[in-house]
């Protein structure tokens, strides 16, 4: 339980917290349990798929496997940020994985996901939970995840990072 | 002479060539297939009322008779991606397969990468190396908004990529797609002739010929490279093919071109790296040469090789 995180490496999660070597690391456990409690995606989604810390609490997400740990550029996606008490799912990951998600998914009209596309703070209608949200809208006919927002106290926030940010 | 002038004795239509080097380039996307369907994104593209030509050679590459589009809904959503007709190309012809290993040796920033990766369905093992840590940041960013997780990145030179983080098995395909003079994207970028230069071309094939030489080391018996530049230099094309076919277990192999092309050339009077009238191996004529005015894109120069040993 003395090691640390290297941040400028990939290393695997541990599946659980007896195998857990980093103190302050997620195990895959923790990560696959996140992604069902708080959006209803079934761990078999991630079945093909490690999960990787490089950067403090930046867990990456990877098709496939290697022994760890890697000292490389790149593996996968960034996926969640587990540094904070409250969890937050990447926008990629959210794109990517978002459509298997049953559950705190808020669907947005063409103008309120035009403002959260442009970084916006709006006033929401939300009977849910708060906290993070996978944000929908509809594009060639059907709803589709956009986005991540954070909502609180009748408002959502937008995350979509700077390099994200688009006028529509 | 200016630059292109030498390449004249090669070009089928030297007047048709050059009227081609003046217009702009058309725009082109790639439907991003691992996160929507080519029917859902032709939906969307209309839907933002952006007019679209689907190519007849590649499905879901679509040229744009508009200027370059500015924000939509398709792209954000990283449906689409923006990459040039001709060089969606080699991916083609390297013709990855899902659950494979492939290794692209020169890939910021990324278009033909991220085409790998949705010809593999995301899955397998798709290794991107690029020595520009600025680039390989623009790769990683593209990735990631195409939603590829079957990418490994590093930064390093090709030529002497390391296959140790990846367990050290080889690859069943490569790409090399080799930095170059890039007389080719003169009509994307009028200004690329100003850094040419005899020194350059010799220098550049050099390289060219140490990444093509570790791409037919690490990949297996049986599998296939696929080399490809976007200039017309034969030094940099027949005369680097010419150089492998020597020094490493391999031969270049026929392919059906989908796009208009004229062979590989053999003979070559004005061979910089040699110094003198060079003649390159017969097989070199199973590599394509594309030119600008053949099917309004930028120039192009594409071989396939077979590992032999």
């Amino acid at each position: 339980m003395t090691e640390e995180n290297v941040s400028t490496r990939f290393d695997r999660l541990p599946e659980t917290a007896a195998e857990r070597t980093v103190e302050t690391r997620a195990t895959r456990e923790e990560v696959l349990d996140w992604w069902e409690e708080r959006f209803g995606v079934e761990p078999a989604v991630f079945e093909n798929y490690s999960f990787w810390e490089r950067g403090a609490g930046k867990i990456w997400a990877f098709y496939g496997d290697l022994d760890s740990p890697v000292d490389i550029e790149g593996l996968g996606m960034t996926f969640l940020r587990t540094r904070q008490e409250h969890w937050k799912p990447t926008l990629e990951a959210i794109q990517r994985f978002g459509n298997h998600a049953t559950k705190n998914c808020i669907h947005l009209t063409e103008e309120q996901a035009t403002r959260f596309m442009a970084g916006e703070e709006q006033d929401i209608e939300w009977d849910g939970d708060w906290g993070y949200l996978i944000v929908t809208h509809e594009i060639a006919g059907e709803p589709e995840p956009l986005g991540v927002g954070l909502f609180t106290y009748g408002t959502l926030q937008s995350t979509v990072p700077k390099g994200r940010r688009r006028e529509l | 002479m200016t630059t292109l002038e030498r390449y004249e004795p090669l070009i089928d239509d030297v007047e048709a060539f050059y009227a081609a080097c003046e217009r702009p380039l058309p725009s082109a996307v790639r439907v991003n297939t691992i996160k929507t369907t080519i029917e859902r994104a032709k939906t969307a593209l209309t839907d933002s009322d952006l007019d679209f030509e689907e190519t007849d050679w590649h499905p879901g590459l679509f040229r744009l008779p508009n200027d370059q589009p500015g924000a939509n809904w398709p792209y954000v959503h990283g449906w689409l991606h923006g990459q040039e007709e001709v060089s969606a190309l080699p991916a083609r012809i390297l013709d990855p397969q899902s659950g494979e290993r492939i290794w692209d040796a020169c890939a910021a920033p990324g278009s033909k990468t991220t085409q790998l990766a949705a010809l593999m369905d995301d899955t397998g093992l798709l290794v991107a190396t690029d020595n520009n840590m600025g680039r390989v940041s623009a790769l990683r960013s593209n990735a990631e908004r195409l939603g590829v997780t079957n990418l490994a990145l590093t930064v390093e030179d090709a030529r002497n990529h390391s296959l140790k983080p990846f367990g050290g098995g080889s690859y069943d395909r490569a790409l090399v797609d080799v930095p170059c003079s890039c007389e080719g994207t003169i009509r994307k970028n009028p200004g690329v002739l100003d850094d040419w230069s005899v020194e350059h071309v010799q220098g550049t094939a050099g390289i060219q010929k140490g990444i093509l030489r570790r791409a037919i080391q690490a990949t297996r018996e049986g599998g296939t490279v696929v080399y490809s530049t976007c200039t017309f230099a034969p030094e940099e094309n027949e005369g680097v093919l010419d150089y492998i076919l020597d020094a490493e277990p391999c031969q270049i192999v026929p392919f059906e071109c989908p796009l208009e092309s004229t062979p590989g050339i053999t003979q070559w009077d004005e061979d910089l790296v040699t110094g003198e009238p060079t003649q390159y191996d017969e097989s070199v004529t199973r590599a394509k040469r594309i030119y600008p005015h053949h099917n309004d894109t930028g120039g192009f120069f594409c071989a396939k090789l077979e590992v032999t040993g």
